[in-house]
Formats: C-alpha cells, sequence, structure tokens
C-alpha cells in the first residue's frame, strides 16, 4: 500500500501545488502574490497533464529517427504549452492591472485598496 | 470574385477566424472611428454568418465541421446543431447592437488613448465567445473560454477613467475567472486521463460506459464548477456586481448579453448532451448542487436589488436572479425545462442588453454614475428613452404582451410538469418581489419631480435607436413568440439527448 | 352588413386608437375632450350591434393570431361577456361627458394623459369582456392594472403614490402568485384554456383539488376585491371621481368579478361546481366578505370611503351568487353586474359633483345641501335605493333572484345575513339622502354649478329605472349561459 502511495508521488505534489497556489490566491493581501499564487496554481496543473502523458520507458515526444522508439504523450505536452501562453497572458495582464491600481490607489495591498474604495463609496 | 460558395462552406471557422483578424486591425487602426468600423464590420460579418449558419442547419441538420481539414477525434471540429446555432445568432445579434450602441457611449466614457485599442478587445471577445459555443474539442473551449476572460476583463478595466474601481473589479474578475478556467482544465484533464480524447462527442460515447468511475466525476465536477464561476452562479458569482458596475456601459451591455450566456450553454451541453447516460450523477449535480445555489441566487440577487441605489449595481443583481431563473429550467431535467432555459437565455439578453443600454445613455448625459434618484422626472427631460425603458422594465417583471412574459409561462409550465410545488412558489413570489426594485425605477422616471442636473439632458438620437428597437423586440416577440420558442424548442431537442 | 368580426374591431379600435388621436390633439381642449365622447359612441353602437347578433343566435369572433402553440389571441362574445361588454361601452359615453365636466371643474392638470389612459383601460375591460380563453384573459387583464395605474396615481402626491403602490402591489402580487399558477394548472391538466361551455374541467380535472383551484382563482384575481385582498380599493379612492366612477365602480372591479364568473361557467362549469363542492368555501368567503364590508361601511365618514366598502360588499353578491351556481343565482349575478354598475356610477358621479360644486367629502358636511343640489342627490337616491334593491329600480331584480337562488339551495343562514345586510345597506347608503334633505345646513357652503357633471348622474339614474323593465332582454342573454 505504502508503494502504492509512494507511486503516485508526482500525484501528490501537484495537489500540493494546487492547494498552496489556490491558498496564496485567497489569503494574501497582496496583489502581486495574488499573481504568483495563481501562477503556481497553474503550474500544478501543467505538471498534472505531464504527468499523466508520461509512458513507462517512453522517451520525450519527439522524432528520434529511430524505428521503434517509445514515445510519451506527446499530446498533453502541447495542450500545456498552449495553457503555459495562456497563463502567462493572464500573468501579463494581471501585472498591467497591478500597475494601474497602484498608480491610481498609491497601494498594492487589497485591505488598504478596500478601505479606499469605501471611502469612494461614501462620498 | 469572392467564392461565396467557399465562404459558405467555411462559415464555422470564419465567424470566429475574422474577429480574431479584425482584432489587430482595429487595434493599428489609430482613428477611433475607423477602428469602430472595422469592430461594426467584423460583428456584421458575424451576425451574417450565424444567421446563414442558423438557416443551413435548420434545412439540412448538424454540421461538422473539422478545421484545417483533420478528422476527428484527433483534429479539433466545429459543431453547429440547433443549439449552437441559437447562442451564435444570440451572441453575434447582440453584439451588433451592442456595437452600433459602443461609439457614442465609448467615445466619452474610456480614455482617449485607448479608444481605437478598445475594438479591438471588443473584436476579441465576441470572437472567443462565439468559439466558445461552437467548439466541440474540450481544450478548443479552455482556449476560447480564457480569449474571451481576459478580453472582457481588458474591456472592464477601460471603465477606469470614470471611477478607479473599475481597476479592483477588473483584476478580481482577472483571478477569480482564472482559477474557474484552470479548474475547467483540471476536469478536462481528468477525464482525458480516462478516456485518451478530447473530442466531447468522442467524450460523450466513451464516458458513457465509464460514469462510475470516480475520475471522470471528479472531472465533471471541476467542469462544472469552472463554468459556475463564469456563468456567475450563486456563490461563485462575486466578480459580476462590480465588472457590471464599473465598466463602460457599452461594455456593459455586451457583457450581460453575451459572457454569462454563453457559460450556461455550455453548463447545459455537459450535463445533458456529455453526460446523456449518467442519469445518477447527473440528478445529484442538479438537485444538490445547481438547484440550492440558483434558489438562492434567485432570492439573494432580488433583494439585494431592492437595497441598491446604483442602479448599474441593481441591474447587476437582477442579473443574478435572472440566472437563477435560467438555471433553475436546467436542474429540471426535462426537454420543456431546457427550453424554458433557452427562452429565457434569449429574452433576458435582450431585456438586460436594453436596460444597460437606456442607463448608458442617461449617464453619458450626465457624466456620472446614476442613482436610482437620478432617474426621477426622466419622462420630461428624455421622453424616448423613458418609454423605451418603461417598455423593457415592463418586461423584466413578466407583464404579458412582452417577452418576459414569455419566458415566465414556459418556466413555469416546465416547473409545473415536473410537479415541484416549492420551486413554483420561490419562482412567482421572486417575480412579485421583483416589483420592488422595477417599479421604483418607473415611479421615478414617470411620477417624480426632477433634479436640477437632470433638466440639461435630453435625447440623442445616435444614442438611443439601438435601444428604441431592443424596445420594440421586446413586446414584437413578446406578442408573435414563435421563432424565439420554435428555436429553443430545436435547441433543447438537439441538447437533450434522451428526448430523441 | 357589416358582420360580427368587423363589429368586434369597430368596438375594439376606438378605445385603442383614441389615445394617439388625444396626444394629437393635447393642445385643443375641446378637440382632445371630444375624441373619447366620439370614440364611446361609436364603441357602443357596434357593441350593442354585437349583441343583438349574439341574441339571434350567433358567435361572434374574431380571431388574430397564435400566441402559444395552441393558443391564440381572439376574441369571442359570450352572453356574459355582451353583459360587461355593454355595460363599460355604454357607460364610457356617460363618464366621458362627466370627465369632461369634473376635470375643467376642478381645474385638474395633466389630462391629456389622463384621457389617454382612461381610453386604454376601457380598451383593456373590453378585451377582459370578449377574451375568448383564460390566456387572453390574463393578458388584458394585466393590461387593465397598468392601464389604470397612471389613473390612479393621478394626483402624484406622496398619497396618491403610496396608495398607487398598494393598488399595483396587492393587485400584481394576487394574479403573479395565485392567478398565473392556477392558469398554469388548468393548461397543464386540460391541455387547453379556451372557454367552453360547461365548462372543461369536467372529466379533466381531479375533483378533490378543484376547491383549492378555485381559490386560487377567487383570491388570485384581486380585482374582485374578495377579503383579505380588498385593500386596494379603499386606497384607490385618492384618484379622482371619474376615475373612481368607471374604474372602481364599473371597469376594474367588474372585470374581476366577470373573470370569476367567466372562470365558474365556462371553465368549470355549473356541474362540475356543483359535483365538486368547491362552491362551498366560496359561499361563506364571499358572505363574510359581504357583511364585514357593509358594517365598515356604516363607519366611513368619507362619502367614496363608504361607497368604495359598499363596493366591496356588492362584488360578493355577485360572487356569492356564482358559488351557488344555480341557475336562479347565476342570473342574480350576470344581472348585478349591470344593475350594480349602473347604480354605483350614480352614486359616484354624484359624490364627484359634490365635490366639484362644494368641495365637501364628508358625510357629516351634507347636511341641508340636497336644498342646493337637488337634481344631484335625487339621482343620489335612485341609485342608493336601487343597491339596496328596492323596486322598481333594476337592483331589485338582482336581490331576488339571489335570495330565490339561496332558497334553492336551501341556504338559511345565507338568506338571514343577506337580510341584515339590505337593513345595513339602507342605512348607510341613505344616510346621506336623509342628511342632505331633511338636516338644516351647517354654515353657508357656496356651491358652483358645474351641468356637465350633474347630466349624467341623471342619466344613470333613469337608466336605473329603465332597468327595472327593460329586464327581458337581460334574462334572454343570461339563459343563454346556463342553458
Amino acid at each position: 500500500m505504502i508503494h502504492g502511495i509512494l507511486g503516485i508521488w508526482n500525484y501528490w505534489i501537484v495537489i500540493i501545488l494546487m492547494m498552496t497556489g489556490l491558498f496564496i490566491v485567497i489569503s494574501r493581501h497582496n496583489l502581486v502574490k495574488k499573481m504568483v499564487g495563481l501562477t503556481i496554481f497553474q503550474t500544478s496543473v501543467f505538471l498534472f497533464y505531464i504527468s499523466l502523458g508520461k509512458v513507462q520507458g517512453g522517451t520525450a515526444p519527439i522524432l528520434t529517427g529511430y524505428k521503434d522508439s517509445l514515445y510519451s504523450n506527446p499530446l498533453p505536452h502541447v495542450l500545456i504549452l498552449t495553457a503555459i501562453v495562456v497563463g502567462v497572458a493572464t500573468t501579463a495582464l494581471g501585472l498591467a492591472l497591478i500597475l494601474r491600481i497602484k498608480s491610481e490607489y498609491g497601494t498594492i495591498e487589497e485591505n488598504e485598496i478596500a478601505e479606499l474604495n469605501t471611502e469612494e463609496n461614501s462620498k | 470574385m469572392i467564392d461565396l460558395i467557399a465562404i459558405e462552406n467555411h462559415l464555422p471557422a470564419l465567424q470566429v477566424v475574422i474577429p480574431l483578424l479584425l482584432a489587430p486591425v482595429a487595434i493599428l487602426v489609430s482613428l477611433p472611428f475607423l477602428s469602430w468600423l472595422v469592430a461594426l464590420f467584423g460583428s456584421l460579418f458575424c451576425l451574417y454568418a450565424s444567421v446563414s449558419l442558423f438557416f443551413q442547419v435548420s434545412e439540412f441538420g448538424k454540421i461538422n465541421y473539422f478545421m484545417g481539414g483533420w478528422l476527428p477525434p484527433y483534429g479539433i471540429e466545429y459543431v453547429i446543431d440547433e443549439a449552437s446555432s441559437f447562442m451564435i445568432v444570440l451572441i453575434s445579434l447582440m453584439g451588433v447592437f451592442a456595437t452600433i450602441f459602443a461609439y457614442q457611449s465609448l467615445k466619452k466614457e474610456i480614455n482617449k488613448k485607448s479608444q481605437s485599442k478598445v475594438y479591438g478587445m471588443w473584436l476579441l471577445a465576441l470572437g472567443g465567445l462565439l468559439g466558445l459555443v461552437t467548439t466541440g474539442d474540450a481544450f478548443n473551449l479552455f482556449v476560447f473560454l480564457e480569449i474571451s476572460s481576459l478580453s472582457s476583463v481588458t474591456l472592464v478595466a477601460l471603465g477606469s477613467k470614470k471611477d478607479k474601481r473599475a481597476l479592483t473589479a477588473a483584476f478580481n474578475y482577472l483571478l477569480i475567472g482564472a482559477v474557474g478556467a484552470t479548474f475547467y482544465v483540471i476536469g478536462v484533464g481528468l477525464l482525458y486521463s480516462v478516456t485518451g480524447t478530447l473530442n466531447i462527442a468522442d467524450l460523450t460515447i466513451k464516458i458513457s460506459e465509464l460514469t462510475a468511475n470516480n475520475s471522470v466525476k471528479a472531472g465533471i465536477s471541476f467542469i462544472i464548477i469552472g463554468l459556475m464561476v463564469k456563468a456567475a452562479i450563486f456563490p461563485l458569482h462575486i466578480w459580476l456586481p462590480s465588472a457590471y458596475t464599473f465598466a463602460p456601459s457599452a461594455v456593459a451591455v455586451l457583457l450581460t448579453a453575451t459572457a454569462t450566456k454563453a457559460a450556461l450553454y455550455v453548463l447545459a451541453r455537459i450535463l445533458f448532451t456529455l453526460l446523456f447516460n449518467a442519469d445518477d450523477f447527473t440528478v445529484i449535480i442538479l438537485q444538490w448542487v445547481l438547484l440550492p445555489a440558483s434558489i438562492v441566487a434567485i432570492f439573494f440577487g432580488t433583494i439585494r436589488a431592492i437595497f441598491e441605489k446604483d442602479i448599474k449595481k441593481l441591474l447587476a443583481f437582477s442579473s443574478l436572479s435572472q440566472i437563477g431563473y435560467i438555471t433553475i429550467g436546467l436542474t429540471l431535467g426535462t426537454a420543456s425545462g431546457i427550453m424554458a432555459s433557452f427562452i429565457h437565455i434569449a429574452n433576458h439578453s435582450m431585456m438586460k442588453a436594453a436596460l444597460f443600454m437606456g442607463i448608458g445613455a442617461i449617464s453619458i448625459q450626465l457624466k456620472k454614475s446614476i442613482n436610482v434618484d437620478d432617474l426621477k422626472g426622466l419622462s420630461k427631460s428624455m421622453p424616448v428613452t423613458s418609454i423605451s425603458l418603461t417598455v423593457v422594465i415592463l418586461s423584466l417583471l413578466g407583464i404579458p404582451l412582452t417577452i418576459g412574459f414569455i419566458s415566465k409561462v414556459y418556466l413555469l409550465k416546465a416547473v409545473f410538469s415536473h410537479g415541484n410545488w416549492p420551486i413554483l412558489f420561490i419562482i412567482v413570489l421572486t417575480s412579485f418581489l421583483a416589483l420592488g426594485y422595477a417599479w421604483q425605477l418607473i415611479e421615478n422616471i414617470w411620477m417624480k419631480q426632477p433634479v436640477d442636473t437632470a433638466l440639461t439632458i435630453n435625447d440623442d438620437p445616435k444614442i438611443y435607436i439601438p435601444l428604441v428597437v431592443l424596445a420594440v423586440f421586446n413586446i414584437l416577440f413578446g406578442i408573435y413568440a414563435y421563432p424565439i420558442v420554435n428555436s429553443a424548442f430545436n435547441a433543447s431537442a438537439a441538447i437533450f439527448w434522451k428526448a430523441l | 352588413m357589416i358582420s360580427s368580426t368587423n363589429f368586434i374591431y369597430l368596438a375594439l379600435l376606438p378605445p385603442l386608437l383614441a389615445p394617439i388621436f388625444i396626444f394629437i390633439f393635447k393642445n385643443n381642449q375641446n378637440l382632445r375632450d371630444s375624441v373619447g365622447l366620439i370614440g364611446s359612441l361609436i364603441s357602443f353602437y357596434a357593441t350593442i350591434n354585437i349583441t343583438n347578433d349574439l341574441m339571434n343566435g350567433g358567435s361572434p369572433t374574431l380571431y388574430l393570431f397564435n400566441i402559444f402553440s395552441d393558443l391564440s389571441l381572439s376574441f369571442k362574445v359570450t352572453p356574459l361577456g355582451a353583459v360587461f361588454g355593454l355595460l363599460c361601452s355604454g357607460l364610457w359615453i356617460l363618464a366621458a361627458i362627466y370627465s369632461i365636466g369634473y376635470m375643467r371643474g376642478n381645474n385638474e392638470k395633466n389630462q391629456t394623459r389622463f384621457y389617454i389612459f382612461y381610453s386604454l383601460s376601457i380598451f383593456g375591460a373590453l378585451c377582459v369582456a370578449w377574451s375568448s380563453n383564460l390566456l387572453v384573459l390574463f393578458i388584458f387583464y394585466e393590461f387593465l392594472t397598468f392601464a389604470t395605474y397612471p389613473l390612479v396615481v393621478h394626483k402624484e402626491t406622496d398619497e396618491s403614490i403610496k396608495a398607487s403602490r398598494l393598488y399595483l402591489g396587492i393587485l400584481v402580487g394576487s394574479s403573479l402568485m395565485l392567478f398565473l399558477p392556477a392558469i398554469i394548472w388548468v393548461w397543464y391538466s386540460v391541455g387547453t384554456l379556451n372557454f367552453a361551455d360547461g365548462g372543461i374541467l369536467n372529466n379533466t380535472f381531479d375533483p378533490v383539488y378543484a376547491p383549492i383551484l378555485l381559490s386560487l382563482f377567487v383570491f388570485g384575481i384581486g380585482k374582485a376585491a374578495l377579503m383579505p385582498l380588498h385593500w386596494w380599493l379603499p386606497a384607490a379612492m385618492v384618484a379622482p371621481t371619474p376615475v373612481s366612477a368607471l374604474l372602481h365602480a364599473v371597469a376594474v372591479v367588474k372585470a374581476g368579478v366577470f373573470s370569476i364568473l367567466m372562470v365558474i361557467c365556462y371553465i368549470f362549469g355549473p356541474e362540475f361546481m356543483n359535483s365538486s363542492g368547491s362552491g362551498k368555501f366560496l359561499i361563506w368567503a364571499s358572505t363574510i366578505t359581504l357583511f364585514l364590508s357593509s358594517v365598515i361601511a356604516i363607519r366611513k365618514n368619507d362619502i367614496k370611503a363608504r361607497l368604495a366598502y359598499s363596493t366591496v360588499s356588492q362584488l360578493s353578491y355577485i360572487i356569492l351568487g356564482g358559488a351557488i351556481a344555480t341557475n336562479y343565482s347565476l342570473i342574480a349575478s350576470v344581472s348585478n353586474i349591470m344593475m350594480h354598475g349602473v347604480g354605483k356610477i350614480t352614486l359616484f358621479f354624484c359624490a364627484g359633483a359634490i365635490y366639484v360644486s362644494t368641495k365637501i367629502t364628508k358625510i357629516t358636511d351634507l347636511n341641508g345641501i340636497g336644498h342646493k343640489m337637488p337634481l344631484t342627490f335625487i339621482a343620489f337616491s335612485i341609485g342608493a335605493l336601487s343597491i339596496i334593491g328596492i323596486p322598481p329600480l333594476g337592483g331589485s331584480w338582482s336581490k331576488f333572484y339571489l335570495l330565490l337562488g339561496a332558497a334553492q339551495s336551501e341556504l338559511t343562514i345565507i338568506i338571514i345575513i343577506l337580510a341584515i345586510s339590505t337593513l345595513l345597506n339602507t342605512y348607510y347608503l341613505l344616510d346621506p339622502v336623509f342628511r342632505a334633505f331633511f338636516m338644516d345646513k351647517n354654515e353657508n357652503v357656496k356651491t358652483v354649478n358645474h351641468p356637465l357633471t350633474v347630466y349624467p348622474a341623471l342619466c344613470s339614474a333613469f337608466l336605473v329605472i329603465l332597468l327595472f323593465f327593460y329586464i327581458d332582454p337581460l334574462l334572454q342573454l343570461v339563459n343563454l349561459i346556463i342553458y
């Protein structure tokens, strides 16, 4: 049984990273840290997919020229390339927003922004 | 000489590709008017494409379009059937309305230097949503989900000139949306690990034999949660009120009419087409997750709206409760329930888009965000806008001879045939409670004396024309309900395989 | 030879299209005010022809198009509908004349808006009268609520706004939460909503649930003012008197009881009503209402408030007749729609004439006015006596038939309560008359004469007398319903 649990150690890492990422998104006040948490969360998903694609004894899914090579599943790698690009776009957009928030509010701590917002609300 | 037949054959791809290609063109063209023309051209083309596809489907049946000629399940296919053609017609039609309204509205509400770039984002959002509802590949769906989300975030953030809270609203939208989309990806990954395919039709076949598999169940659950975020179903709706309130008016018009509806459509597809053989599991999702969520959404949206002074926020909460009605139609799990949901998807888009347009028209003139009190005496200064707004508000309340009544009747009929009395009572009770927030708007417009600033505003034909047309639609399709009802019936039959 | 279908157009189009002309002529007072009058004459002429056709065995119908797959937007004139239609279009003529006098005499503002929505309300009432199925009835029932809203809130004072909210809240709330589900229930069980002779529920609906269905209908049709949903009626008295006269004595409340009667006669059918025993609780609900509202009416000093509670009471007479559902009681109900309508409008016309002339709204201030406004008070007495049920006035027929119907069903307690209620009616309706003629004036009250507010009251009082003798055509019509 221990062999079974340890045998899927890559999935455990995925879960830990996923939870860590989500926790950071929710609990940290600093907006940049939230973005970092989001990135960690997304990375864990990438790891998940890649783990799915590994074939035992298979090599990286790049044509080697040999007839009988065993390759890992290339599809998850392709999917993850797409997802990484999406993740980069998300991070870029998020950081751009943070820059603008900093110039408008003067702070990037969520609780301070909320206070400034409630002042705005009550005006 | 443009080969029309070639275009006809490739419409499923073109209706997504053209907006995506036109987006950088709109950004590169630095004159705002020209950018707007590019956006208008893009949305009109999409309208043409979707209407033509709609008629093709009603004559010939489902269209499977293989992107790049690669056959599924290895290639990505786009599926246009009665249900997705319903959605693309709706999305592109509302896109055209929003684009027409956008020119005057965005001119006044966003930064000078962003005015041409916004149309690029606009086209991206439109193309992304169209792709979202037509794609037949699960991962492609994620890509379009993100395309539409990210461009929507940018569009919302552009409201920062009027109110800097648009930035935090956009950031929250980004965070929550990205988390939701990632949940979706996890779900797809789990499904892929079990079945080895990403093609939705293929997944359907493979899952139908694997319904007891825990990975499948977990995967579906992740997917549903991810979609609930995008569809703003309670309790994952948190991004919606702020996003709609602080976004520029035209952006709110576009988003309210299209974004959440597309996600609800995908939800329906997953629940009923993908899981057509998974009765027990689907029932659990419907009864224990979606049903409580939508009931709370309806109450929360209605009651919160009654106490809200800022009109855009009021409309946003009202949207939450209307989304709850749509979801309740889905939870019934019957063909008539799904039909009622589709009818309300179409009708609510038309109602809410018109309402946001009307409020936008007023806020352009008053140059600030509109409170309920700002509507006082509007009938004297902006009669055409007032009449259109009144018609649409009556439609929202579900008064006979409007589309709101049609969707209400079909929803009640569907709930009735399911025999669920408490839900019936909740629906009529909340319809009555909606009077609480809607009637004060009408009272203020017609019965109260105007505040001083209001005396300076007047009707502007350039702005109110799309609003008037939508108000006319509200009544026209309330009387001649056949087109919408019939298409919804076909759409529901296309989704709900068991009915066949 | 105009077909009856075209007559239906001719009757419905004037109240629908008049608002356009009223708006066009909004700056020319005389032209604008005469639009409604001309429209009412055309409409009434058409209605008489339609009724004639019906009595000669025809069945006037008008089909427009299908709204839902099996339900059409169409009109069919039933005998019940013909009575209601005659009442509305006929009294519109009198009310149009009266409104001119009242609005000018009081110098009311927003007169254009008033006439527009007045006309639209008549349109709504006529469409309700001639609806061919429950869906059309519901559509125009709701239309009527919203068309009358601007009239209730006409004065735009805080009191009017509060009253109009109550009005809207009760009427829309009851129709959305009770009436609409009841309609859907019928639609789902039976498959159709078309009115049919003898009802459509007979073999298709489980009789066990029939009382529940009937209560959903009866309390859902809030315009019939069954307690405890009657609050909107006294509250709506903040409206100008022409509104109270035509709408809250004739169009709106009669639309309510009319709808209940349509449901009883053409959805349930008298046979099913009796076999399922659905009427039993309704007999008690309406009796309690008619008794309690009579008691409350005695304590009201404001003229319009007293008349409002009298209306609530009389409406329950009509509902009671429907609940008993025998041929005599149904005759009583249908004839009372006509009699009470004409009688009550007389009373309201008089109340408004008193207000325009003397600004008096309280009954205790009426002492001795009769000598200054003899015609008005004579009309008032005639109307009052008719409602009390004294021959030779029209209202006596309805009371007579109601007592017969109650006796037929051996409901002795009801007969006793009806008798007590009649005594109460006598007191609170004749009290103003006695004060006016037989008591000395309190102080010097200035009266300004506005003939246009007096003559319509005289006309309707005359109608009250006429209807006593001219009862036969009405009975003919009513018999068509039952057999």
